[in-house]
């Protein structure tokens, strides 16, 4: 039973790193940016939602919604007056802007926060927890994963069935003929990245409840959905959230042998599929 | 004056592509633009859609200097292109990579999803295929219909019979005279002269970056042609 | 036509020889230096000189090669826990055991490069962090040396460093500030040999490929150039003369742990800052670069994450608005080459050229 129960508990966790992940993926399959500072803008996040919370006195939940239009603001005039400058074909301007702005989003929050651990509190969703029969799960990371496959699916619905995601999908493929088509690639690809930032704050929502949070936790999420994304093949959401679910459980069965391992183990096992399938379980036939 | 070109050059770093073209298509007229491989028919094509920038007053629309605008902009002022070789969207089926094309600019004019398909009938039953599963043939309707979907004033087609059987060429061309009908001015960028003269109602030849040609189609005679073609008399 | 024996393709310069001679007497200064000045000077300049070294070693694989690794920080603290384990372990001598730093940095290196090979660009990037995270982990697991909290060198291992008997009377100081000197005449020598080395490599055939292949992989290929097994050795050798720079540093400060060893941001996001800020691609960069962030660091040094904020802002700056960095901007207004490694055709004038 405890097999099952760890199993059970790693799915859950991989729901949470899928939605680290998301974010990532969406940006990552439109422009192949690579973004370095995406764990610390979903700390970032994760300080706005608490902001809402201990200075406007709000659920976590509402806080939240009031910060994704913020982050979107933001990912977007990120996006445009940064991002946009350094993309092209050499791939180098980019990691190493989004490498400096990694490190000066976490050393702001230090100034702003202090280095001090917080936590976004959840009132009666902490610790709840349903029976199930076979394993007793708790409610947060029950609706952590429902909130991935939410956003998967909303994400999805985006991408394939609106007009939005048609030219999402036209400026991936290329950026001089959707030029043709009278999209602008650079708006395309701000609100991309704006979009980027409201899932963002999904992840920082379940982040800040789920654990304490500190300025320099950002990094190691980043890590962790990155080896989502590339186990999961670039550009596909739900093999992202296969991947999320591999480092999930890989962790949560490390943890069981020895609680130091829970990281290694994730690691190792990412190591292990890239051995495997250098291009990730579900590659795009186009790249 | 639909459009006009004066005295347009154009650059890849050091490399003078273009020396001085001047060119005019005026509302729903049909011109050809012929020349040889590296005259620079694709480099003023490219220069007119935006995708190369130029200096103010080298390219004008309604007498509007557009050179310095985005390919984005120049899309939306109701100059569409038929890209050379196509270029689909892999992503997107074929329906997709018609919507597309009218998504930006909804102009008031003949073309919509379903013209689109009784033009060319064959993209109607490929609707839900990926654009790059087609036949080069379809997938050239494909990219035609793509650029009508916007209701263009200028329509600008390159190279559209380059790589394709003489009988896929045929169907193709069949389609310009009914999107004159439309009310479209054309453009054809052609290698193949007797295809571009059949269609036009005025020529110009291209040789390394210099207009050395612009006739009536119907006055033009084949040593001129050739002469202006090859840059010798024949 | 014999006029054409006359031509030779030659990356020297007038400016390029001057700046040669320089370094020369620079490199002269630097080694009678602990004559002349104080202990903290001695333990400023053992900082710029590494800091240097693991940046004109990034920039190797980064700006030359087109390896982008943020994971260096895997070498550095592999090489310093190799020479920690031969002094507690195996009760080398601390020089000696800086050696095994450079073997253990190449022991990781072939299974790393191994996997990051595979990955291509940002993938290589992050693939680079997740094995220095791997060893990070696994090196807090080996209890002997500390586990997580680290340990430090023992005192009878100190006390005996090769040289530091003859340091101290020379100068006549404490054994510490004798160390400290020692650290840094090492930390002298592999500047030197690094430095020297990736400007020897550049203006030989080495150089002429890795640019062939940084600008075209598919080109250089067929022109005979093996890009994987270039790429191997630009790696291997960067890794090693990583880990030995590793090795030293710990040697300096005598005490370790795997936070520090494999700090991300002291051994590589400040690397990458003094060479984007200096200027990526070029030797002169780092150089101007680690002058600038010492500078800032002494400038900045008592508004704690001031510093690394304002630090991650100027690097932005800098990639936006000045991407060949610092350097890049000197010698396109003057056209400066201190390590001049382009090749250029010398002779007599042509005559009615253009």
């Amino acid at each position: 039973m405890i097999l099952v129960d760890t199993l059970v508990q790693g799915i859950l966790l991989g729901g949470l790193y899928a939605l680290f992940a998301a974010g990532l993926s969406l940006v990552f399959g439109i422009m192949r940016l690579v973004n370095l500072a995406h764990g610390d803008l979903i700390v970032f996040a994760a300080y706005l939602v608490l902001l809402g919370v201990s200075l406007l006195g709000l659920s976590p939940f509402v806080a939240a919604l009031l910060a994704a239009p913020i982050m979107f603001v933001l990912g977007w005039l990120l996006q445009s007056a940064v991002l946009n400058r350094v993309l092209g074909k050499d791939i180098l301007p980019p990691l190493l802007v989004t490498f400096g702005l990694s490190i000066a989003i976490q050393n702001g929050l230090l100034e702003a926060f202090s280095a001090d651990s917080r936590r976004i509190p959840a009132g009666a969703l902490e610790g709840a927890s349903i029976n199930l029969g076979i394993v007793t799960v708790g409610v947060m990371p029950l609706l952590t994963f429902a909130s991935a496959i939410a956003v998967i699916v909303a994400l999805n619905a985006i991408f394939y069935q609106t007009a939005l995601g048609r030219a999402f999908r036209a400026t991936s493929d290329d950026t001089v003929t959707a030029g043709l088509m009278g999209i602008e690639p650079k708006r395309i690809f701000a609100i991309a990245t704006g979009l980027a930032m409201v899932v963002v704050t999904v992840a920082a929502l379940y982040l800040g409840m789920r654990a304490n949070f500190d300025p320099s936790v950002g990094p190691a999420r980043l890590l962790y959905a990155f080896e989502a994304v590339i186990i999961g093949g670039l550009g596909s959401l739900w093999g992202t959230l296969a991947g999320g679910i591999i480092i999930g459980v890989a962790q949560t069965f490390g943890a069981a042998i020895n609680p130091e391992w829970q990281i290694l183990a994730g690691h190792i096992a990412f190591l292990l599929v890239l051995l495997v399938k250098p291009r990730g379980l579900f590659p795009r036939a186009v790249d | 004056m639909l459009l006009e070109t004066r005295a347009l050059t154009a650059n890849y770093g050091q490399f003078r592509a273009l020396f001085g073209v001047d060119v005019t298509v005026d509302a729903g007229e049909c011109v050809a633009i012929i020349g040889a491989n590296g005259a620079g028919k694709s480099t003023l094509m490219r220069s007119i859609t935006g995708v190369l920038r130029n200096e103010p007053g080298m390219v004008l629309h309604r007498g509007e200097s557009i050179g310095a605008l985005s390919s984005a902009e120049v899309m939306k002022r109701g100059i569409a292109m038929v890209p050379e070789g196509r270029r689909l969207f892999p992503s997107l089926t074929v329906e997709e990579n018609l919507l597309i094309g009218g998504q930006m600019r909804k102009a008031p004019g003949p073309w919509n999803l379903a013209a689109i398909y009784d033009l060319f009938p064959i993209l109607r039953e490929r609707r839900r295929n990926p654009g790059t599963a087609l036949s080069g043939g379809q997938q050239q309707m494909v990219a035609i219909g793509r650029a009508l979907m916007s209701n263009p004033e200028l329509l600008l087609c390159d190279e559209i019979s380059l790589g394709l059987a003489p009988v896929v060429i045929r169907d193709i061309y069949a389609a310009l005279p009914k999107i004159r009908e439309g009310g479209a001015a054309i453009v054809v960028v052609e290698q193949d002269i007797g295809k571009a003269l059949a269609v036009a109602d005025r020529v110009y030849c291209m040789m390394e970056g210099h207009v050395t040609l612009a006739a009536k189609a119907g006055d033009v005679t084949r040593e001129a042609i050739h002469a202006a073609y090859f840059g010798e008399a024949a | 036509m014999t006029q054409l024996a006359s031509y030779r393709l030659t990356t020297r310069t007038r400016t390029g020889t001057a700046a040669g001679l320089a370094a020369l007497v620079l490199i002269a200064v630097g080694i009678v230096l602990p004559a002349f000045v104080s202990r903290s000077v001695i333990q400023d300049l053992f900082y710029i000189l590494t800091m240097l070294t693991l940046a004109q070693l990034w920039n190797l694989l980064a700006g030359y090669g087109g390896l982008v690794s943020v994971g260096q920080q895997a070498f550095v603290g592999i090489g310093a826990y190799a020479m920690f384990a031969g002094v507690i372990l195996a009760g080398w001598n601390p020089v000696f055991a800086i050696l095994l730093g450079g073997v253990a940095a190449l022991i990781l290196a072939i299974p790393t490069a191994f996997f990051v090979f595979r990955l291509q660009g940002a993938y290589f990037a992050i693939g680079t962090w997740v094995i220095a995270e791997v060893t990070r982990l696994l090196v807090a697991q080996w209890k002997t040396l500390g586990g997580g909290t680290g340990t430090s060198l023992p005192r009878e291992a100190t006390g005996s460093i090769l040289g530091v008997d003859a340091i101290r009377a020379l100068f006549s100081v404490r054994e510490a500030a004798a160390r400290d000197i020692l650290a840094y005449w090492l930390a002298l020598v592999l500047v030197v040999a690094v430095t020297g080395g990736i400007y020897w490599l550049l203006r030989n055939r080495l150089g002429l490929a890795l640019a062939a292949v940084r600008d075209n992989t598919e080109a250089a290929k067929s022109v005979g150039v093996d890009a994987g097994r270039l790429k191997w050795a630009v790696f291997l050798l960067a890794s090693v003369a990583t880990g030995l720079t590793g090795a030293l540093i710990f040697l300096q400060t005598a005490r370790i742990s795997p936070d520090a060893a494999f700090a991300l941001t002291d051994w590589t996001a400040y690397v990458v800052f003094i060479v984007v800020i200096g200027g990526i691609g070029t030797i002169e960069g780092p150089i101007l670069g680690v002058i600038v962030f010492f500078i800032l660091r002494s400038a900045l040094a008592d508004y704690g994450s001031w510093y690394l904020l304002s630090l991650g802002i100027i690097a932005i700056v800098v990639m936006l608005f000045a991407p060949r960095g610092l350097w890049g901007l000197i010698s396109s207004r003057s056209g400066l080459h201190l390590f001049p490694v382009r090749r250029r055709l010398a002779g007599p004038k042509i005559e009615g050229g253009h």
